[in-house]
């Protein structure tokens, strides 16, 4: 599973700017969700959840998985 | 020992006839020091009456998010402001999917859709679907793609679907203040073709959608009413964006006393542990569960969450001494 990292832009759980405040809600959230808004530029990603394992798509930036 | 428990003993444990309303109400309300007490009566209703296998099964959403219904704590509706975007899964992932969830032990696994119910394309990618899954995975197909006509319904029984997925969700009393776009009756109507159609009846719901202990145990009872082959026992996992959003999870306790209250109101259902297990009641809840009147789980993954992972469940089940039900034994 992928984590959010420090250098993310935009929570990709809640969308909201990563840099100005720490989201620990989100991150613990995040445990048991995939993400949904791509980390470099907010938009909303196409996300498939799988028995094992998710992917998420954003059309600018490309598929990440976990 | 409380009266009702006594009661159950002889009812449900010794004859296997289920609690009636107020009965269920009366667990439901039962204090916590008596909790144990009911668990371990309604452990020994699912080994009487079930045994004690589990039955462990993989879920996966073929056309996510999208759907033009409101039911207030799903991420999926188009109706609300969830990040959840609109997207279908093609062919081959799902075959793949249900690999790895046959890999796993698992004897079902169902395909899951976001919608009203459906439509043509989505009846075709289901044909298409369970006939790859059949001719490459040794695994039994059920389905959950929302209100059927009797035409789709036999289509369905034709592809060899064996079971069919339609929650009611909660309560005929409480279901307008969680769903507006359809009725409880309209639910009520598919189930009742399903039943007819002599594929499986698979029908739970959510708790802690704002409904009252009275309101939980009118649901197990009218649940008990249509005595569905398997019963999934949500707890809300409240969602970003929808109506419920807000609302707290349901306490541990109250999800254990609802686990023995709806085992102990339908003694040979399979009552199945499905979304909302891991926040609601967490490691050590869970095995409780199982010890408690759980009969079943969903490894892996849910539609648009995340699971424990199934090596994690299937561990469990090996310390419990409690054998995964093999596909031999469920055809
Ligand atoms: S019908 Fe199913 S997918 Fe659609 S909003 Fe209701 S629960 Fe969600
Ligand atoms: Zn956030
Ligand atoms: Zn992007």
């Amino acid at each position: 599973m992928t984590t959010m990292t420090t250098t993310q832009l935009w929570c990709d759980r809640c969308g909201e700017s990563a840099t100005a405040t720490a989201h620990p809600a989100c991150a613990s959230a995040r445990q048991l969700e995939p993400p949904r808004f791509c980390p470099e530029c907010r938009r909303r990603m196409k996300v498939q959840v799988l028995p094992v394992g998710w992917s998420a798509v954003c059309v600018e930036h490309g598929e990440i998985q976990g | 020992m409380p009266e009702i428990l006594d009661q159950a003993r002889t009812q449900v444990l010794g004859d296997g006839v289920g609690l009636d309303q107020a009965g269920i109400l009366a667990v439901l309300n039962l204090p916590d020091e008596h909790l144990s007490a009911a668990l371990q009566l309604a452990h020994d209703v699912r080994m009487r009456w079930c045994g004690p296998e589990v039955e462990v099964e993989g879920i996966v959403s073929l056309k996510t998010g999208g759907c033009p219904e409101d039911c207030h704590f799903c991420s999926q509706s188009g109706l609300f402001t969830s990040p959840v975007r609109s997207v279908w899964l093609d062919i081959p992932s799902l075959v793949k999917a249900a690999k790895q969830t046959a890999a796993t032990g698992a004897t079902e696994f169902c395909i899951v859709a976001a919608v009203r119910g459906p439509d043509a394309r989505l009846m075709k990618q289901m044909r298409e679907g369970v006939a790859a899954i059949k001719a490459e995975v040794d695994i039994q197909v059920a389905a959950s793609l929302g209100m059927l006509t009797k035409e789709q319904v036999d289509d369905l029984v034709d592809m060899g679907v064996h079971r069919y997925n339609h929650n009611l969700e909660t309560c005929k009393s409480y279901f307008p203040n969680v769903v507006t776009t359809h009725s409880w009756e309209e639910r009520w109507e598919t189930l009742r073709m399903v039943r007819d159609s002599g594929m499986e009846v698979c029908c739970g719901g959510i708790l802690g959608l704002g409904e009252t202990v009275e309101q939980r145990a009118e649901f197990a009872a009218q649940l008990a009413e249509l005595n569905p082959h398997e019963v999934p026992l949500n707890f809300l996992n409240p969602r970003p964006g929808t109506p419920l959003g807000d609302r707290p999870v349901v306490e541990g306790k109250d999800a254990l006393r609802a686990i023995a209250a709806f085992r102990l109101a339908m003694p040979r259902t399979i009552l199945r542990y499905a979304g909302g297990r891991e926040i609601t009641l967490g490691d050590l809840g869970t095995r409780e569960g199982l010890l408690g009147g759980i009969n079943a789980v969903i490894v892996g993954n849910y539609l648009t969450t995340l699971g424990r992972p199934a090596t994690a469940d299937l561990e469990l089940l090996n310390e419990l001494k409690m054998p995964v039900k093999a596909l031999s034994a469920t055809l």
